[in-house]
């Protein structure tokens, strides 16, 4: 009983400051995430703030592995299935910016627009 | 299995255009041909390793594992790049001279040839380690056409293949006194082009910064997608929307190179007019 109590107490206080870390973190920056389901990109289009730098968070939430690809804004990892990676891009000039996925590339397409 | 062969195709077009060149680039040199297939082996060979390894790889440098790898392979193809190509400016006359070059020093042909060895066998292992990957993951996703993907994977390296060979057939059409000129300027290229595919790395990796993007946007007129913008990416280093830090890194290879070529040529000159 006491040491459920304990656990609960000490998981409830490492929330509280992960819950405030991510806080912090996301006033210094902002972030935008995509995901991969089924071979396609949700959101497909996203707006994001030109002249500014950012964090673009790509999930996989697919079971297959995918190469996250930009010709325009130069970013090419794999993403294994089931993780995730994060990039850092900007400052954007204006403009259309097109990524896809290497292996899907007939369905995996997508647009961000810097603004 | 169509999409397979498109996608195994285009990853090791790359490698056999480089291959293609140091052949036409290194034609008539005495045993050549072994330190070119010992480089293709060794890269095949290293992206296999690479690919057992790469989930490793990719956790290092806190994610930044395969940027950083990627550039550093990369640097290592410019380095040895530039390496030939400043030997060749003071040898290339030589080689042409003695054009059918049979007899010709061993040792003084083996130090280029360890060099377009070592290009070859980084050409292989970047492109390979993906494509291994890539079939990997077809083979244990268990789809039932994983059999006939493979076989469009291999076709894929066949055709690429077949590419590599009509490129170097083109190539050896050249005259022997222009080859060494043509495929020189070629590989200077590619150097400069892997450069600055480096460092773009270098900025995924949060290394360099990318000094402004869209420093020009050429892709409504020749987008790097097509079959001729993506040559040109290959063999010139082509890029239709370039980081400023791509066009930094270009330019600072082709004057490093071209500098260095340059002394090396003159203090070469110096020494054969003035006999000690």
């Amino acid at each position: 009983m006491k040491l459920s109590r304990f656990l609960s107490l000490s998981l409830g206080a490492v929330a509280l400051v992960s819950l405030a870390a991510g806080a912090s973190a996301a006033t210094d920056q902002k972030s935008f995430t995509i995901t991969i389901k089924d071979h396609r990109f949700a959101p497909a289009t996203l707006k994001v703030p030109a002249g500014a730098e950012f964090d673009l968070v790509v999930v996989n939430a697919d079971p297959t592995a995918e190469e996250f690809e930009s010709q325009d804004f130069h970013v090419e990892k794999v993403i294994q299935g089931g993780k995730q990676a994060t990039f850092h891009v900007g400052p954007l000039t204006a403009g259309s910016y097109g990524f896809f996925g290497e292996r899907h590339e007939d369905t995996a397409l997508g647009n961000m627009f810097a603004e | 299995m169509i999409s397979t062969f498109i996608i195994v195709f285009r990853e090791t077009l790359e490698a056999a255009l480089i291959v293609a060149i140091v052949l036409a680039a290194s034609a008539g040199i005495a045993g050549r041909t072994r330190w070119v297939a010992t480089g293709i082996v060794a890269g095949l060979a290293g992206a296999g390793l690479l690919a057992l390894f790469a989930g490793r790889l990719a956790d290092m440098f806190e994610g930044n594992g395969t940027e950083i790898f990627n550039a550093v392979v990369l640097l290592l193809a410019v380095v040895m790049l530039g390496w030939h190509q400043i030997w060749m400016s003071t040898h290339g006359a030589e080689l042409v001279s003695e054009s059918k070059s049979v007899g010709q020093d061993a040792r003084e042909g083996l130090r280029p040839l360890s060099a377009l060895a070592l290009i070859c066998a980084v050409a292989v292992l970047r492109e390979g380690s993906e494509t291994v990957l890539f079939l990997y993951g077809i083979a244990i996703d268990g789809e039932l056409d994983a059999r006939s993907m493979l076989q469009g994977g291999a076709l894929g390296v066949v055709a690429a293949a077949l590419v590599g060979a009509l490129f170097y057939g083109g190539l050896l059409r050249i005259p022997l006194k222009h080859v060494f000129k043509v495929t020189g300027a070629i590989l200077l290229l590619i150097a400069a082009g892997l450069a600055a595919q480096a460092a773009a790395f270098l900025v995924q990796a949060g290394v360099l910064p990318p000094l402004g993007y869209d420093i020009w946007n050429t892709s409504a007129i020749l987008p790097q997608t097509n079959p001729v913008g993506f040559l040109l990416h290959i063999l010139v280093g082509y890029v239709a929307r370039p980081e400023g830090i791509q066009i930094v890194a270009y330019i600072a290879t082709l004057a490093i190179i071209l500098t260095a070529s340059g002394l090396v040529r003159r203090m070469h000159r110096e020494a054969s007019v003035r006999p000690a």
